[in-house]
């Protein structure tokens, strides 16, 4: 297969991409071409190693501090991504160099990062942060170096307009997306009477803000309001101030203190106990059959991609799941007791590929060309399922910056989680608060 | 009144059950920091991590053995005394080559945190894992449950702080331990082997937080940045209570233990601690030298 | 012999920042901007020094300053649109007051005590700024980038990351700090706060008002660092809690004495040892953090007096 061949076969992929996904039932379109991206992946030709110029992406990762669990997952998936993606030919015929460098979770570092990866390693992206601080802290550096900046976070800051024109998220859904479009299907089956239980920081507030807002609109009541401290390693303080009226138990702890969290809640309650409806942010990471976890069983949890696997997962999913080494129940296939952050690092895989759409169909070809690049990018309006998007289609909005997916609601039983709803790309859809298309670059 | 009695009296109930919990656990850690404060006269900023490595190898034990009850025995012989066997290398090594200057301690035992937690996270991981407990049994009360392990680990700390106190007064180790915190050129002329002393202080110091480690592991769940919150707490116990004074760092640590349970309970809990903190300020302002000021015992 | 000291002293001095400034237009663009950081965070240790070095009290609570500079100065300019150069006063006043009330409190204690008191005044600010984070924007902190204006220097424009101005800022905040140390180090001032750190009752008994020089200390000590925290907001436009939280106040501990806390240099040396380190190590190993613990208890222990109070026994007795 020549050069020429493997081109325009992917030139005909890309074109997907333009095809509107708003709207109920545009999600699995073109399965012909999505087809052919599984019937045989590595049947296009090796891509001839060290010929062209390779395009650098700098990863700026959380391989230590408060982040360190999912810049471990982060960094195996954007590896493996970037692995298949030079074994069908690369990016527009070049090979992608990952440069990874650690920002230690923390926003101080992150700046120095972003410089680094941009001035020193003369990356053409850099990509991959997680944290809302460290993404703050780094994002506007890379809008003073005018380099485009990929966040993987889930936060809502790209939306929200506080960043500027050259931060993208394009492959991970914001909280606020994920909030209002789980909400409807809480508030519609678990009960109307509601504790919110969530860290007393951006992200919980977060929660607080949207999760109170969608109570107003499906008829439900917030009860409760309960803000901890994210170092707080001890709860049961905290449990005496639930309602004896709640419903549901919301609850979205993240960080170290989940496990006794869970714990100190059955301690608290015992078998009396109402619903529960977590965010598996809290335990990403952590097997649901841990001692002391016992207490989830019949329990809810939103995930943003379901940890185990189900027969009726589309073939794209399943191919992602092997080609970053992780099993049936989520964890490592090289230890079961690694636990992958199976919820977010899906962001990172997408991401790499949302870049070789921009690449490719932009005619990027070095840093002059980053405005052509962009404004490609802002043209995308979403994004099909398939190898490139295993979480599922999404769509994408150019003046946000911002995707927006598919949310599922999985129930614990025996161990495991298994998924009981899914939500549509538009429950979760909100009036664009920003445009950064209106930005100079 | 008494609608307000009915309203908080369960919380304040839960305050108290749960404020002496922290307060005996928190006085175990901090006497570690108060010994080896007191004798030698230094700080060590890696203190905290001397209770999470406790916590670590509990989890170790737990996951060798694969049983609760038979991994929280083995841990309470190994955590304790692969953390003391660290500390007398550290003080061998580290501390003893900077002859125990206090500035330059603080640079070595910074590093040590540094190493400590960096070679944990290679070796544990960055997640955070669960220890089952080796006793679960949940307490009903009227308004609430709550764990009976909780309780068996305030005992279990009350006997180990008795056993320090014992250790003090009646031992010779005790004895020549008190002699060295007095004075320690007299100490000396009087025949006390002060370098092996500072040895054995600082392993008795470390091998008390990884104790703590050990029993608080099953409550909550060893991770590698566990360290630096106790380490904080710590200080703060040592100071007001007074330095080297192992009553006065039990008292203080059930004043901070318990009103911290109870602002909590009542304010905001990011208030409650800045007011906290700030109460904690201001004792040490009107009484520097801490509650119990230079005494020994 | 004080005077060939003087003169020795100067030339050292005076090498080193023409050195630093003429690197600048040598330097590729990545050192070049972290030598820009390097001379910010280094001030802020040349002002720690103001205390640690020289009245012998060590702070565990200096983030405080800094933060209460940065964030002045920050949300001066993000609510009240105040210039850049009003930021800065308004942090440097702010971190003025800060200091002078916290001083009349904390310096009725000493060694270990005061240590703990500024350790726990810290954590309050930081605590209220987390409290207070509809204001503040608590941890996720916010960027100055859109709110600055632009700096007009002989009719031209430049913006404030521009790499030159932030060189050459960073650069004459260093420079003033080290001469402001250096001025008070040979002043009569300077010399009895030292003698408050060799023996403080005997310095007492001398008739001096210990208390009013320690107090002049922290708080010159404590705006000086306020300054430097509101020059990092206008240089590198990121407020944030992270520059209130303990580590923040560890780092120039580490900085200090790691360079050498009784020289007017060592903090510099100190600062930029250490962000090289972390630099090197991070590209090279996944866990920079065991490199670094190693190399300090190195360090420490082949330089307890740092690295320049080290070269200063030794070798250069007229190091200031």
């Amino acid at each position: 297969m020549s050069h020429k061949e493997v081109k325009s076969e992917e030139q005909s992929e890309l074109n997907i991409t333009r095809r509107s996904v708003l709207g109920a039932g545009a999600v699995i379109a073109g399965a012909g071409i999505v087809g052919s991206q599984i019937i045989d992946p590595l049947g296009k030709t090796a891509y001839a190693a060290g010929s062209d110029n390779p395009i650098k992406i700098g990863f700026q990762a959380h391989r230590t501090g408060i982040g360190a669990l999912y810049g471990r997952w982060y960094e195996r998936t954007t590896n493996s991504a970037a692995k298949y993606i030079n074994s069908i030919g690369g990016i527009a015929g070049r090979p992608i160099e990952i440069i990874t460098e650690d920002d230690g979770t923390d926003p101080k570092r992150g700046a120095d990062v972003v410089e680094k990866l941009a001035t020193q390693h003369k990356v053409d992206f850099v990509f991959g942060t997680l944290f809302s601080h460290v993404v703050m802290g780094s994002a506007p550096r890379a809008g003073e170096l005018k380099i485009p900046y990929f966040v993987v976070s889930e936060g809502y800051h790209v939306a929200s307009g506080a960043l500027n024109r050259y931060v993208f998220q394009p492959c991970i859904t914001d909280v606020r997306a994920q909030i209002s479009a789980v909400s409807g299907w809480l508030f519609n089956n678990l009960g109307k009477n509601v504790t919110l239980i969530y860290p007393d920081y951006a992200f919980g507030y977060n929660h607080r803000d949207y999760a109170s807002a969608a109570a107003e609109k499906h008829g439900g009541k917030i009860v409760a309001k309960i803000a901890i401290p994210p170092s707080e390693s001890s709860f049961t303080r905290y449990f005496v101030k639930i309602p004896k009226n709640t419903d549901v138990i919301y609850h979205v702890m993240v960080g170290p203190g989940v496990l006794t969290f869970v714990r100190e809640l059955g301690d608290h309650f015992g078998p009396n106990h109402p619903q529960l409806f977590g965010f598996i942010d809290s335990l990403e990471g952590v097997n649901i059959s841990s001692p002391g976890l016992d207490f989830l069983d019949s329990s809810y949890f939103w995930e943003a991609m379901p940890r185990y696997a189900d027969a009726s997962d589309s073939a794209g999913s399943r191919f992602y799941r092997n080609a970053v080494g992780v099993d049936n129940s989520g964890a490592s296939k090289s230890d079961s007791k690694d636990v992958a952050a199976y919820s977010h690092m899906f962001g990172c895989w997408e991401t790499l590929f949302a870049i070789k759409e921009a690449v490719e169909q932009s005619g990027y070809k070095s840093k002059k060309d980053y405005s052509t690049l962009i404004e490609t990018m802002e043209g995308f309006t979403g994004f099909n399922e398939g190898i490139a998007h295993p979480q599922g289609a999404k769509a994408f909005s150019g003046k946000t910056h911002q995707c927006y997916g598919q949310q599922f609601v999985s129930k614990v039983s025996n161990g495991k989680l298994n998924v009981i709803h899914k939500t549509s790309i538009a429950d979760g859809m909100y009036e664009p608060e920003t445009d950064y298309t209106k930005q100079s670059l | 009144m008494s609608s307000w009695i009915n309203e908080n009296g369960p919380l304040l109930f839960l305050a108290l059950l749960d404020g002496t919990v922290t307060a005996f656990v928190l006085a175990l850690i901090a006497l570690g920091l108060s010994l080896v404060f007191g004798v030698m006269r230094i700080v060590n900023i890696a203190h905290g991590e001397f209770f999470m490595l406790g916590a670590v190898f509990s989890w170790f034990a737990f996951d060798l053995t694969n049983d609760p009850f038979w991994g929280f025995l083995l841990a309470l012989v190994i955590a304790p005394a692969l953390v003391g066997g660290i500390a007398v290398f550290s003080d061998r090594f580290i501390l003893r080559k900077v002859k125990y200057h206090p500035e330059s301690t603080i640079v070595a035992t910074i590093g040590l945190l540094y190493v400590i937690q960096s070679v944990t996270l290679m070796v544990f991981g960055p997640e955070a894992r669960a220890v089952e407990s080796p006793l679960y049994f949940r307490i009903q009360f009227p308004w609430f449950g709550y764990s009976g392990y909780k309780l068996i680990v305030a005992g279990m700390s009350a006997l180990c702080l008795l056993g320090v106190w014992l250790l003090m007064i009646r031992s010779k180790l005790g004895l020549y331990m008190r002699a060295t915190q007095q004075d320690i050129e007299i100490a000396k002329t009087c025949g006390v082997p002060t370098q092996k002393i500072y040895a054995a202080v600082f392993a008795l110091g470390g091998g008390l937080a990884a104790l703590a480690g050990v029993f608080v592991v099953p409550i909550r769940q060893a991770d590698h940045l566990m360290g630096l919150e106790p380490l904080l707490l710590s200080f703060i116990v040592v100071i007001i209570g007074g330095l080297g004074s192992i009553r006065g760092t039990i008292v203080a640590a059930f004043i901070i233990g318990i009103s911290d349970g109870i602002i909590s309970v009542f304010y905001e809990p990011t208030l409650a601690k800045m007011l906290a903190t700030l109460f904690v300020a201001m004792v040490l302002v009107l009484k520097p030298s801490g509650l119990y000021g230079e005494e020994v015992v | 012999m004080r005077k060939k000291s003087l003169v020795y002293s100067l030339f050292f001095h005076v090498g080193i920042l023409i050195l630093l400034f003429v690197l600048q237009f040598i330097l590729p663009t990545y050192h070049h901007s972290s030598v820009s950081k390097i001379m910010v965070l280094a001030s802020y240790a040349v002002a720690y020094n103001f205390l640690l070095g020289y009245t012998g009290l060590m702070s565990l609570g200096h983030a405080m300053f800094f933060a209460s500079g940065m964030y002045a100065a920050g949300l001066g300019i993000y609510y009240l649109e105040l210039s850049a150069l009003g930021g800065l006063l308004f942090g440097a006043g702010f971190t003025l007051v800060i200091s002078l009330i916290f001083g009349l409190f904390a310096l009725r204690t000493s060694g270990v005590s005061f240590l703990i008191v500024t350790l726990m005044f810290g954590q309050t600010f930081y605590l209220s700024i987390l409290y207070f984070n509809e204001f503040t924007f608590g941890q996720d902190g916010f960027s100055l980038a859109k709110h600055l204006g632009k700096l007009v220097i002989f009719n031209k424009e430049y913006l404030y990351s521009n790499p030159d101005i932030r060189y050459n800022f960073a650069f004459i905040l260093l420079t003033a700090y080290l001469l402001i140390s250096t001025f008070i180090m040979f002043s009569p001032v300077g010399r009895i706060l030292i003698a408050i750190r060799e023996n403080e009752s005997r310095t007492e008994l001398l008739g001096y008002n210990v208390f009013y020089y320690k107090l002049f200390a922290l708080v010159l000590s404590g705006t000086f660092s306020g300054i430097a925290g509101a020059t990092h907001a206008l240089l590198f436009t990121y407020v944030g809690s992270t520059f209130a939280e303990i580590h923040h106040s560890i780092s120039p501990i580490l900085w200090t004495l790691l360079g050498g806390a009784g020289t007017v240099i060592g903090p510099f040396i100190g600062t930029g040892i250490m962000f090289y380190l972390v630099d090197f190590f991070s590209g090279i190993t996944s866990n920079y953090q065991l490199v670094v613990g190693v190399v300090l208890i190195l360090m420490i222990i082949w330089f307890p007096m740092g690295i320049m109070g080290t070269l200063k026994q030794k070798w250069m007795k007229w190091l200031p």
